[in-house]
């Protein structure tokens, strides 16, 4: 049987084109956006003599990152030229491409699953951090910047170093109304932003078993916020149902062939993690953020602390600006902090099934008079099936935004950023200075409490509501 | 590239933890099509302050950023690097780096190196208390120097060699054509292959 391995391990090995001190390894899947794409394929024109992408038909490109949400034209010069430039690279390489306005657009974390493109045991690269999100499947998915998403065009691989191991362990069951936003930022409050700096996690206990697909891409999606290399879980009948009758999931004997495959990713019993992390989730309670990076977190039923609560000088420093920053006292209840603006979306929360849950909140009830609403789903997909299943109405007639796929109000790039120091409720996942706007003031939430702090003007939970 | 062996300049002390790439370079200014002339972007927001250590005109011709642990965290964007190398920066030097910032850095030539908190604190010191004395990153002997501080550094051995030889990685990887060849032909058959749309609509008209 030979050495035991835990699934990152497997699955790494299974992708060695050539071992070293770091390994060359194959990439399965490479997914492009416009926004760290560009000087790539320029690079690649450039290079004497001239190169090729060798794989287009393992490369999926999407417009995400700079394109408008509330219509489907594209009239502002600079995205134009962004989204032209790689609509031109594409067609250049033969590269299949989603573009805005195309009814399989959306953020690139949100259409490669939805289509079956990513698949356990693959490896996926990323111009993008948030690429851990695939990591659900249990595949092997990074990010990576502009200069590696070159090397991934022109080889289809990456040489890369082995990442020290941990295990992630939740234990117990989560109480109604805590998502698996709350579970990760109950973890990185308690690990940091950085608390997995160097590691490939797996999230692994009853919590993860008994979570959908779409929780489980949450949780890995938010492991590059604890700073670790690739987060995981391994597959099971949850990924298999998910991913059965796809697009591009295999079929016939094919299928049966890889479910067998895909039933030996998991970790071996005798193998060993070089850190391991226990949570416990039974009476967690919704969290939220209050600072200026995601560890900086409490339960929404907390006040913000105070900086002297934390014993590292660092961590006080840390506190200190970031309280300074998002106009904070000491003390005050999370509950007592008023919002300017909602934001459910991004690749962390703009899923159907974080839409349902939003909705599930916001039926029948209107959002609070001065606080405006954006619900963005992940993808066009996702906007088809929500309002399949009537939630676009219920977004519409609780007075929300209901508005076409992007990542919209996550990231500052395109035009839906808050204005001075408006202040968010987001269910995105960096609540960094500046990253929704120049000024903005972001809080990190799930998107049960997104919706409840629309419908109260408040951070607040649903049970606040009845 | 061209081959590096180290870079000496005098020290820009940034004494912040956690400085994320968002800081380094606001997404705003990250829409170019470019690999060059992002200098005016770094650290944009921060330096709207007339205090801040970048706008300091002692610092004018400064090149080595010093600064504290987790710097480059965050967001991929290449661009943080790019600013960084506009600007005039040669080296950066903290206790920790963001993987992927600290990939990109390397890909750049821009040395961005970890070294033990104690030193870096001791650099940070000695940098506000004398901004003209040079600091040296060497790639050779693995190790800054700056005055009476004196810090060994590790970086991989792939990386450093690629640096010192200043070696195109890509060009080294094609070399290695008949490896991936022969990987490709063990792939399971059942993997997904995009394009087929494309193929298909081609082969319509
Ligand atoms: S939604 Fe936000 S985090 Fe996700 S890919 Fe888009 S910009 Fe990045």
């Amino acid at each position: 049987m030979g050495t035991p391995r835990t699934l990152y391990g497997k699955v790494w090995d299974r992708h060695v084109v050539d071992p070293g001190t770091a390994d060359l390894l194959y990439v399965d899947v490479h997914l492009v956006h416009e926004a760290t794409s560009a000087q790539a394929f320029a690079g690649l024109a450039e290079a004497e003599p001239r190169r090729g992408v060798r794989r287009p038909d393992l490369t999926l490109a999407v417009e995400d990152h700079n394109v408008p949400t509330d219509s489907l034209t594209v009239r502002d010069p600079v995205t134009l030229l962004q989204v032209g430039t790689l609509r031109q690279n594409c067609a250049t390489h033969g590269i299949e491409l989603y573009p805005h306005g195309h009814d399989r657009q959306g953020i690139v974390h949100v259409v490669g699953p939805e289509l079956g493109i990513v698949q356990p045991g693959m490896s996926v690269v990323c111009g993008d951090s948030h690429t851990s999100t695939h990591g659900a499947f249990g595949a092997l998915a990074f990010g990576v910047g502009t200069s590696d998403v070159e090397h991934v065009l022109a080889t289809q691989t990456l040489a890369l170093a082995r990442a020290k191991t941990m295990a992630v362990e939740f234990v117990g069951v989560p109480p109604r109304g805590v998502q698996a936003k709350d579970l990760m930022l109950a973890l990185l409050a308690e690990i940091g932003a950085n608390g997995a700096r160097g590691y490939a996690v797996e999230y692994r206990g009853e919590a993860i078993r008994n979570s959908s697909m779409e929780a489980r891409m949450t949780i890995c999606n938010l492991s590059i916020e604890a700073g670790a290399r690739v987060g995981m879980i391994a597959p099971d009948e949850v990924t298999y149902e998910y991913l059965r009758d796809r697009p591009y999931a295999p079929v016939g004997d094919d299928w049966d062939a890889a479910v067998a495959d895909w039933e030996s990713l998991r970790t071996d019993d005798d193998a060993t993690f070089d850190r391991v992390v226990h949570v416990d989730v039974s009476s967690l309670t919704p969290f939220v953020t209050w600072g200026t990076n995601p560890s900086q977190a409490v339960p929404l039923a907390e006040a913000v602390p105070h900086p002297d609560d934390f014993p590292d000088a660092e961590d006080r420093r840390a506190a200190e600006r970031a309280l300074e920053y998002m106009d904070l006292t000491p003390g005050t209840k999370m509950r007592d902090i008023l919002v300017d603006v909602v934001f459910l979306g991004s690749c962390t929360n703009g899923r159907i099934e974080d839409l349902r849950q939003a909705a599930e909140v916001l039926r029948g009830r209107k959002i609070a008079a001065g606080v405006r609403m954006l619900v963005v789903p992940g993808s066009m997909t996702v906007r088809r099936q929500a309002e399949e299943e009537g939630l676009g109405k219920v977004f519409h007639d609780a007075g929300a935004e209901w508005r076409l796929a992007g990542c919209s109000m996550c990231l500052g790039m395109n035009p839906d950023r808050l204005a001075g120091a408006q202040r968010c409720a987001s269910t995105s996942n960096r609540n960094y200075e500046g990253r929704q706007g120049t000024h903005a003031r972001t809080h990190l939430v799930s998107p049960a409490v997104a919706a409840a702090t629309a419908v109260a003007g408040h951070l607040a939970v649903p049970a606040d509501l009845d | 590239m061209r081959p590096i062996s180290g870079h000496t300049g005098t020290g820009i002390p940034l004494r912040r933890s956690g400085v994320d790439t968002d800081q380094i370079i606001p997404s705003g200014f990250c829409r170019s099509l470019r690999k060059t002339g992002y200098q005016d972007a770094l650290f944009a927001t921060w330096r709207v302050d007339p205090d801040f250590v970048l706008n300091d005109p002692e610092r004018a011709d400064a090149s080595v950023l010093v600064t504290g642990p987790d710097f480059g965290t965050g967001s991929s964007r290449e661009h943080a690097v790019w600013a960084l190398r506009d600007w005039g920066i040669g080296a950066v030097i903290a206790p920790s780096f963001g993987d992927i910032f600290w990939r990109n850095a390397l890909r750049n030539g821009l040395l961005a190196v970890r070294v033990p908190e104690q030193a870096t604190t001791a650099l940070l010191d000695l940098s506000e208390a004398e901004p003209w004395t040079p600091i040296t990153v060497d790639l050779v002997g693995q190790q800054v120097r700056a005055s009476d501080v004196v810090a060994d550094f590790e970086i991989d051995a792939d990386a450093r060699q690629r640096l010192l030889l200043g070696r195109d990685e890509i060009e080294l990887t094609l070399g290695k054509d008949d490896l991936i060849k022969a990987y490709e032909r063990g792939r399971p058959r059942w993997l997904p292959r995009l394009g087929q749309d494309l193929v298909r609509a081609d082969s319509h008209d």
